[in-house]
């Protein structure tokens, strides 16, 4: 019997999606493992929180009342002290920004082997197999843990959130946190991007990624964008190159969007990009990997070059 | 002033390839510097320009091939590298987090460095888990996901911004000394000059082994088991165009017309 504890997530006030998707992966690990589902919250309005986290197949909701917002210090150490107080087998933390920014330290504090990117989860054999992905998304992996408790990170948006209600016992957590090993300060929030764009509100986007190679031939992309009178957007690495400005960047730490038509050109589709366009109602993907996980995605694709196919596209509508 | 860059040899696989077991054939991969680490080394190197009297360390877990990989740290304005390998590695097909930081931590210990860098995960297994557990077990503050770094040498806080999801920073002061894991697009990494490239072949890689790091074989042995490896199936439903340049487009043109996107 092994028991679950899972950690809620928030951010300026509201508790992020991914609190009650891991909810639902807690309650089947814990299902698996025949064990009692607990689920901290910590910093912010707690009692708030817990009250909205009180969902369907939670056991204990534990509130840790220290500061408004994340600070990984304090996450750290209410944490690890939490786990050794109800003997918690596995830590359960979505794989975000925030959680890659605590996860590892509860697990190295506590000794236990830590997992991330998780994106299956089953504990019904002898222990724990976890599934991810290596090579970005080229290959899916399972991974044996040796051991009989760990720390897991599992991925946004392959666990559905949590709906109904819940009746677990909701309690307060007395952490006892060293405040001389609170060495970072969270000063404010800064919203990237901004400008003359908005490429959420576009009805037609036409979107470039790494396939481009270089910045000169991102003219040709703005000519079909010009084209069509569509707007121009862009994969992560085109903007971490300097080629298109933050504010036309698709995905998880950029824009998420969802227009009539999303035309990717030269994206391979890493599960960052898709969690910013993947509502577009019609998708069109144009790559010379046919193995290329858009294509997943996509209504309509197109498997070639696109220095080959481009050009034509340009001159159908001049 | 001594910078730390952790780095990390990564294999990018071709388009078409083959499974055999748990590993992807070798004639499938192509090794290149980490492209997170590629940021850092920048990073650090920057860093080491602006300070004066600064030391900026490569450290590499990998076996003889990589020194091609971390030599390039070193055109790139690194002062000296040091590449961690023993035979007891050579049959560890996933090292995990907890073995790495054991590794890490005995070259921090060596090395006493003020500021350690690394990328914010690999391109191949992806834990992005490393940088912090390593920060936990020297007893380092942290900051994971940087996308912005000011270091006040003389406060000893390094102002930075940490890359939160949907667009937003989160702006921290994190004390020093500190464990940063840097995020691609921080900066512009340098391509290796001429003259650094010749620089490099004269610069110092130090290799270890686990003895000369005060360890021994029980402390890599991994939790974690590789156990499968598989392509994901493929739920394409998509509608393919078919045939040369030309037709393809025409026919996506004509699709493009007929929802009203164009005329």
């Amino acid at each position: 019997m092994t028991d679950v504890l899972a950690v809620a997530e928030h951010r300026r006030g509201d508790l992020r999606d991914v609190s009650f998707e891991v909810i639902t992966a807690g309650r089947e690990l814990a299902d698996e493992a025949g064990g009692d589902l607990h689920l901290a919250v910590v910093g912010g309005d707690v009692d708030g929180f817990a009250e909205r986290l009180n969902r369907e197949g939670v056991d204990r909701i534990h509130t840790v009342d220290e500061g408004e917002e994340f600070n990984h210090d304090v996450y750290a150490q209410a944490l690890t002290q939490l786990c050794d107080e109800v003997d918690a087998g596995y830590v359960l933390t979505p794989n975000s920004v925030n959680g890659l920014d605590y996860a590892p330290a509860v697990s190295n504090a506590l000794g236990l082997p830590i997992v991330t990117d998780v994106i299956e989860l089953d504990a019904g054999g002898d222990g724990l197999v976890a599934t991810r992905e290596m090579y970005g998304s080229k290959v899916e992996t399972t991974t044996e843990l040796d051991a009989d408790r760990a720390v897991i990170t599992v991925r946004g948006a392959e666990w559905p959130p949590t709906e109904g209600s819940g009746d677990a016992e909701v309690s307060a957590f007395d952490a006892d946190i060293d405040e001389s090993a609170v060495r970072s300060t969270v000063t404010g929030f800064q919203e990237a991007g901004g400008g003359d764009v908005d490429i959420s509100e576009a009805d037609v986007l036409v979107s470039v990624g790494r396939g481009i190679e270089e910045e000169e031939n991102i003219g040709l992309v703005r000519d079909l964008a010009n084209a069509l009178d569509a707007t121009l957007s862009a994969s992560r690495p085109i903007v971490d190159n300097d080629w298109l400005p933050k504010n036309r960047q698709v995905g998880q730490s950029g824009k998420v969007v969802t227009p009539d038509v999303y035309i990717a050109i030269g994206i391979s589709g890493a599960v960052q990009h898709v969690a910013g366009m993947k509502g577009s109602d019609t998708i069109v993907a144009i790559n010379t990997d046919p193995n290329a996980p858009i294509f997943d995605l996509a209504d309509y694709g197109i498997v070639d070059d696109l220095f080959d196919v481009m050009p034509a596209l340009i001159e159908e509508f001049e | 002033m001594k910078v730390l860059v952790t780095v990390k040899e990564v294999a990018e696989v071709e388009d078409d390839f083959e499974i055999e077991g748990t590993e992807i054939g070798p004639q499938y991969l192509n090794y290149d510097l980490n492209e997170w680490d590629d940021y850092a080394v920048e990073e650090g190197v920057q860093v080491g320009e602006n300070v004066d009297d600064a030391e900026v360390v490569a450290v590499t877990i990998g076996p003889e091939r990589s020194e091609e990989t971390i030599r390039m740290a070193l055109a790139k304005g690194a002062d000296r590298a040091v590449r961690v390998w023993d035979e007891a590695l050579e049959d560890v097909d996933l090292l995990d987090v907890g073995a790495k930081v054991r590794l890490l931590e005995a070259v921090v210990e060596e090395e006493d460095p003020d500021l350690v860098l690394s990328g914010v995960q690999a391109g191949d297994d992806a834990f992005g888990a490393t940088g912090v557990a390593l920060a936990d077990a020297i007893d380092f503050e942290w900051a994971a996901v940087v996308n912005h770094l000011g270091l006040d040498v003389d406060e000893g806080v390094a102002h930075v911004h940490r890359e939160l999801e949907g667009g937003v920073d989160e702006v921290t002061d994190v004390e020093t000394p500190a464990v940063l894991t840097i995020q691609t697009g921080i900066n512009e990494p340098r391509y290796a000059s001429l003259r650094g490239i010749r620089q490099a072949q004269s610069k110092e890689i130090a290799p270890k082994d686990l003895s000369d790091l005060g360890l021994s074989a029980e402390d890599i042995e991994s939790d974690l088991r590789l156990t499968d490896m598989y392509e994901p199936e493929t739920e394409s439903d998509a509608t393919y165009f078919e045939g040369g340049p030309e037709e393809t487009a025409g026919q996506l043109a004509d699709l493009l017309r007929d929802t009203g996107v164009a005329e």
